[in-house]
């Protein structure tokens, strides 16, 4: 029996100029078929107006455990945030 | 539902027998968290998982014959067409299924090899005949309709891949139950021919709809352990209960009798009470003895060994691809 197929990750950008946006995966022997039935199956709706596939493995993921250390040290920095300086009314819109 | 009687690994296991990772994890399910296919889960969780989702893949593929049957026999080109559509869809539902249950470390292809050889289930309800147009009406309206059922509350599951692929799922959904019940409406409406085939067609899915939700809620053994876990939501009965209450006033509108002389409304419980199905059908259809089992699986077979050469094919065309020198292109 033949191999599996490799594993593809699909993006698709909706009609309203948004980024690409991961969509689900699928099975396909290349590149072209990975496109081809991305298309089939993920925008049989006008669902979007591009598509992006890229093959699984090439993708390299954080680690669960790496959460804290990643991305806790931002919470603390709220004055990355507009909404940390108070500026009078006054000012007018800012 | 579509993934009937999935067998749950490991019995329900109280705060003090879980080891720290156990309990951590059972704490996430229990804040509401996803949990991701790189996460830490239970040993049973991922093989539970693996067999509800992979039954639940199945359905929706072999869901597509029942159907299929009538894709030629369509009384419009527009219902041909429409048809079509929906079991376009149903393909795709198998697809989204078959992907959420590799992230948990199976291939499709050996979940495929499990249903063919007989060691995966698939639901009890498509081992029934398509023999009228009206079938397909009903197909839409009930089965379609109980599947919603069941799959609104899994947009809400533990598992984010399931999750997601629910949502998918639901959002197609709802185009396949109102494009039955058209169906049916136009059969009601119709000459008294037209009208009796949607009659039957109801007489021969009701109990079998009903069937899709489990066993009964004193039978249902392996509840606890996955309600727990949150890969199921709502208890077979109570999902049962609310699919009678929504559908019975949708057969009225029709002008179809539900084919259950037992069927009242309960003022006291707000709800309809209504008679079981057969449940030594039920199990005689999951072990394989339904009217159209050996049909179905027949064909499965018959689509994965004659595709073979079509996946080997395209296989040795992209290896063949990819070994020629980049100057060649």
């Amino acid at each position: 029996m033949a191999k599996d197929w490799p594993l593809w990750e699909v993006f698709v950008r909706g009609a309203h100029g948004a980024g690409h946006r991961h969509v689900g995966s699928l099975h396909a022997p290349d590149a072209e078929m990975a496109l081809k039935n991305a298309r089939d199956v993920y925008t049989r709706r006008n669902e979007g107006v591009s598509i992006w596939v890229v093959p699984s493995a090439a993708i390299t993921a954080s680690a669960p455990g790496d959460k804290g250390p990643l991305f806790d040290p931002a919470n603390s920095k709220v004055y990355r945030h507009p909404t940390f300086y108070d500026i009078p009314d006054d000012v007018g819109h800012m | 539902m579509y993934a009937q009687m999935v067998r749950s690994t490991g019995t329900l296991k109280s705060r003090a027998e879980m080891t720290p990772e156990e309990a951590a994890f059972q704490d996430r399910i229990d804040r509401g968290e996803r949990i991701e296919p790189q996460d830490w889960m239970p040993e049973g969780y991922r093989r539970t998982l693996i067999r509800q989702i992979g039954q639940h893949a199945h359905s929706e593929v072999v869901g597509q014959l029942p159907e299929g049957n009538w894709i030629t026999r369509a009384p419009t080109l527009e219902r041909k067409a429409i048809l079509i559509a929906k079991v376009q869809d149903e393909a795709g539902h198998g697809l989204y299924l078959y992907a959420a249950a590799e992230t948990l470390g199976v291939s499709r292809d050996a979940l495929i090899e499990d249903l063919l050889a007989g060691r995966m289930k698939y639901s009890s309800i498509f081992n029934y005949p398509t023999l009228t147009w009206a079938d397909i009406g009903a197909i839409g309206w009930l089965v379609d309709g109980a599947a919603i059922m069941n799959q609104v509350p899994l947009q809400r599951t533990s598992y984010g891949p399931y999750a997601r692929a629910m949502v998918r799922i639901c959002k197609e959904e709802s185009f396949h139950q109102r494009q039955g019940y058209a169906i049916m409406m136009k059969m009601a409406r119709g000459t008294p021919e037209q009208r009796e085939m949607a009659q039957d067609a109801l007489n021969r899915f009701w109990f079998p709809a009903l069937m899709m939700f489990g066993p009964s809620d004193r039978d249902s053994v392996h509840s606890a352990q996955s309600m727990a876990w949150r890969i199921k939501i709502n208890s077979n009965d109570e999902l049962r209960q609310k699919f009678v209450d929504q559908t019975v006033p949708q057969a009225e509108f029709l002008g179809l009798t539900i084919p259950d002389p037992e069927l009242r409304w309960n003022e006291a419980k707000g709800g309809y009470d209504f008679s079981e199905p057969d449940w030594a059908e039920f199990h005689e259809v999951l072990r394989g003895n339904g009217p159209c089992n050996a049909d179905r699986m027949a064909a499965r077979r018959k689509a994965w060994d004659e595709g073979a050469w079509v996946r080997e094919a395209l296989a040795a065309h992209a290896a063949k691809r990819a070994a020629r020198p980049v100057a060649a292109e």
